[in-house]
C-alpha cells in the first residue's frame, strides 16, 4: 500500500508549550486512519499542519508527495477538509455555498454544476440544494461539508471530529458516507474523541495523548497488545456440569461463573463453535453466545490508567 | 521561503462574493438610505441658501457641496462623518465574522492563500463604498442641475470629481482600520466599538486636544495675544498635531479642492501674501498641489493600516 500521508517527527510548539511532540505516522491509499484522543491532545494541530494552515515547528510531512509548508496550494487542491463544527454562509443556499468553494478551486461553470449536483445527491441533500443553510441542522451541515469534499474530488479527506454533537441516526449516516469514501479509494484521516463510534470505521488508529502518539495500529492489534492476548467468550446456557465440560475445551484457560447459568471463558482463540457443541452435547439450552471484541475504550482506559489526568477522564466519559 | 503559485489566486472570486454580500445585506441598505437622506437634506439646505444669498459666483456649483444652512451642516461635513461610519459598518466584522461562523478554516483549506481572502475583502468593501459615493456624486450633480438650473463648468466637474476620489481614499482609511480591528479582535462587537471609539477620538476630540497640547508645549506669547493673534509657534504645532488625524487631512483637502481661492492650508505670514491677488481662484492643478501632502498622507495611512492587518492575519491561527 503506498502512503498518501507521511509524517516524520512532526512537532508544533507554541512558545514554551509543545502541542505536538515528534509524531510519525503514515496513511495508506484508501485507508481510514483515526486520530483519537481527548480534546487538546494535538489532533487538530496535526491536521492543520498537514494542510499547511499552520507552520510546522520541526519535522517533515509529505501529503501526496507535496510539502504543505512550501506547496500548500497543491496540497489543498487535492485534500478535502471538514473542520470541527464546520460553518457555512448562513444567508446563502447549500448549492451557493458549494458554488463559492467550487469557484475558489477553479472549476468551470458546467463542471461546477454537475459536480455540485452529484455531491449533494451523494450525501442526500439534493432536495435542500436551494434552501438556505441557516435552516440546516447540525447533521445536515456536516453532510454538506462532506459534499464539499466529494465535489472537490479530493484524494484525501481530512475530517476533524465529524461525528461530535450528532444524534445516533445522523452519526450512522455520516459514517456510511465515510465508508463510501474508502470504497472509492479516497483515503480518510479522521480525528475524534468518541472512541466507540470511530472504532467501527477505522482501519487503523493512532491514540493521542498530550501531543504524542501513544499507540498506533488496528483496533484488534492494539487490543491484543494492551489488553493481553486471548479471547473472552460469554455463554448463557443451562445444562448439567456445563462449567466442567467447557473447561475441558482445548485452548480454554479458565471458566468464570458470572451468574446463574452464565459463564465467561478465557481462551487463546475463538472457542465459540466448540462451546456451542458442548452445550448441545450436554442437552442444555443455549441462550446466548458471544465473543467480546476488544473495545477502543477498554484499550484506552487500560493504557492510560497508569497516568490518569483530568483531560483524559473527560475524554473517556464522552466516549461512554 | 518561496511559496508556490500566485498570492492572488482566488482574489476575484472572494471579491465578487464579498461584493454581492455587501450589496445585498440589510446593513448596507440601511447605511445607503441614511447617507442618501442626509445628503438630500444637506443639499436642499445648500440650494436654498445659495438661492437666497449668492448673487454671482464663478464656482456656484461647488458651493453646493460646502454651503450650509442652519441648522443643517453642509454636504461635505455630513459626508466627512458618514463615510467613516459606512466604512466601519462594512468592515468591522469581515474577518472575525468568518471566524465566528467557522467558515474561515473551510475557506482557507481551498487552494487559495490568505492574501487573496484579505485583499478580496478590502477591495470588495472599497468597491461597495465607491459605488455608493459615485451614486451620491451623480445625485448631487443631477439635483444641482435641476434645482439651480445652471450647468456646471468643466473646472467644477473636475474639482468635484477629484473630491470624489479623495472621499473614496478617505473611506479606504477607515475601511482598513475596521479590517485591522476585525482581524485583531475575535468579537465583532469589540471590534466595532473600538473602531467607532477611535473614529470619535480622531474626529471630534483630537482637534480640541491638539490645541490644548500645543498650548502646553508652546505657551502662547502674550504679545501676540494682545494683538488678538495666535502665536505662530503654537499655531504651527497645533496644526502638526491635528494633522495626525485623517479627519483633519480630509477636511483640509476638501477645503483646497472645493474652494479654489484657498492658497494655503495653515498659518501664513503677511510677507508671503505680498503680490497675491486675494480672492483670485487657483487652477485645479495648483489646488491639488496644495492638498497633495494631505492626499498622500491619507493613502499612506490606509496602506499602513492594511499592512499591519495583513501581517497579523498571516500569523494568526485559523482554528476556531
Amino acid at each position: 500500500m503506498d502512503a498518501v500521508i507521511e509524517a516524520t517527527d512532526l512537532t508544533k510548539t507554541y512558545g514554551e508549550s509543545v502541542a505536538v511532540d515528534r509524531i510519525s505516522f503514515t496513511v495508506g491509499r484508501g485507508e481510514i486512519f483515526g486520530l483519537l484522543g481527548p480534546n487538546g491532545a494535538g489532533k487538530t494541530t496535526t491536521i492543520l499542519m498537514l494542510l499547511g494552515l499552520t507552520d510546522i515547528s520541526s519535522g517533515q510531512v509529505h501529503v501526496l508527495g507535496f510539502d504543505p509548508a512550501r506547496q500548500p496550494l497543491s496540497v489543498k487542491r487535492r485534500v478535502g477538509y471538514l473542520p470541527d463544527t464546520v460553518g457555512f454562509y448562513d444567508q446563502l443556499t447549500a448549492a451557493d455555498n458549494l458554488r463559492y468553494t467550487a469557484r475558489l478551486i477553479g472549476f468551470r461553470f458546467a463542471e461546477r454544476e454537475k459536480r455540485i449536483a452529484d455531491a449533494l445527491d451523494r450525501v442526500g441533500l439534493s432536495e435542500f440544494a436551494e434552501k438556505r443553510v441557516s435552516t440546516f441542522s447540525r447533521g445536515m451541515r456536516q453532510r454538506l461539508g462532506l459534499a464539499e469534499i466529494l465535489m472537490k474530488g479530493a484524494q484525501i479527506a481530512i475530517l476533524d471530529e465529524p461525528t461530535s454533537g450528532l444524534d445516533p441516526h445522523a452519526t450512522a449516516e455520516l459514517l456510511g458516507i465515510i465508508r463510501g469514501f474508502k470504497a472509492e479509494g479516497v483515503s480518510v484521516l479522521l480525528s475524534s474523541h468518541l472512541l466507540e463510534r470511530v472504532q467501527s470505521v477505522c482501519d487503523r488508529v493512532a491514540l493521542f495523548n498530550a501531543g504524542r502518539i501513544a499507540l498506533m495500529g488496528s483496533v484488534a492489534d492494539l487490543g491484543r497488545e494492551v489488553l493481553g492476548g486471548g479471547y473472552v467468550v460469554d455463554i448463557e446456557a443451562d445444562g448439567a456440569g456445563l462449567a466442567e465440560r467447557l473447561a475441558l475445551i482445548p485452548g480454554v484457560s479458565g471458566v468464570e461463573i458470572t451468574g446463574l447459568g452464565k459463564f465467561r471463558l478465557h481462551a487463546d482463540r475463538d472457542v465459540r463453535p466448540e462451546a456451542a457443541a458442548e452445550v448441545v452435547a450436554s442437552h442444555g439450552r443455549l441462550k446466548y453466545l458471544g465473543v467480546q471484541e476488544p473495545s477502543l475504550e477498554a484499550i484506552y482506559t487500560r493504557y492510560f490508567d497508569a497516568a490518569p489526568d483530568p483531560e483524559l477522564k473527560e475524554g473517556s466519559r464522552h466516549a461512554a | 521561503m518561496q511559496r508556490e503559485g500566485s498570492a492572488f489566486q482566488g482574489l476575484g472570486v472572494v471579491m465578487l462574493k464579498e461584493l454581492s454580500d455587501h450589496l445585498t445585506s440589510v446593513r448596507m441598505r440601511v447605511l445607503e438610505w441614511l447617507v442618501v437622506l442626509v445628503a438630500l437634506a444637506a443639499l436642499y439646505g445648500a440650494i436654498q441658501e445659495i438661492k437666497d444669498t449668492t448673487a454671482e459666483d464663478p464656482f456656484l456649483f461647488l458651493r453646493l457641496f460646502t454651503t450650509s444652512r442652519d441648522p443643517l451642516p453642509s454636504f461635505v461635513s455630513f459626508l466627512s462623518f458618514l463615510v467613516p461610519l459606512m466604512a466601519i459598518g462594512l468592515g468591522f466584522d469581515s474577518v472575525n465574522g468568518e471566524h465566528n461562523r467557522r467558515t474561515l478554516s473551510r475557506v482557507l483549506s481551498q487552494p487559495i492563500y490568505r492574501d487573496a481572502l484579505l485583499f478580496g475583502k478590502f477591495l470588495a468593501g472599497l468597491v461597495t463604498l465607491s459605488i455608493s459615493l459615485i451614486t451620491l456624486w451623480l445625485l448631487v450633480i443631477g439635483l444641482g442641475l435641476l434645482m439651480m438650473g445652471i450647468p456646471p463648468g468643466a473646472e467644477e466637474i473636475a474639482r468635484s470629481f477629484v473630491f470624489l476620489l479623495v472621499t473614496i481614499v478617505y473611506a479606504g482609511v477607515w475601511l482598513a482600520l475596521a479590517l485591522l480591528f476585525s482581524i485583531m479582535f475575535r468579537s465583532a462587537a469589540t471590534a466595532a466599538l473600538i473602531t467607532l471609539g477611535i473614529w470619535l477620538l480622531v474626529t471630534f476630540i483630537w482637534p480640541v486636544l491638539a490645541g490644548a497640547i500645543a498650548q502646553i508645549i508652546v505657551p502662547p506669547d502674550p504679545r501676540y495675544a494682545a494683538l488678538g493673534l495666535q502665536t505662530p509657534g503654537t499655531a504651527v504645532l497645533e496644526q502638526v498635531l491635528a494633522r495626525l488625524s485623517p479627519s483633519t487631512l480630509f477636511a483640509e483637502t476638501v477645503v483646497a479642492l472645493l474652494d479654489p481661492t484657498t492658497r494655503a492650508l495653515g498659518p501664513i505670514y503677511l510677507s508671503q501674501l505680498q503680490g497675491a491677488v486675494l480672492g483670485a481662484p487657483l487652477p485645479l492643478g495648483e489646488s491639488v498641489l496644495i492638498a497633495w501632502p494631505q492626499i498622500v498622507g491619507m493613502i499612506a495611512t490606509a496602506i499602513v493600516l492594511f499592512v499591519i492587518g495583513y501581517v497579523i492575519f498571516q500569523r494568526q491561527e485559523v482554528r476556531a
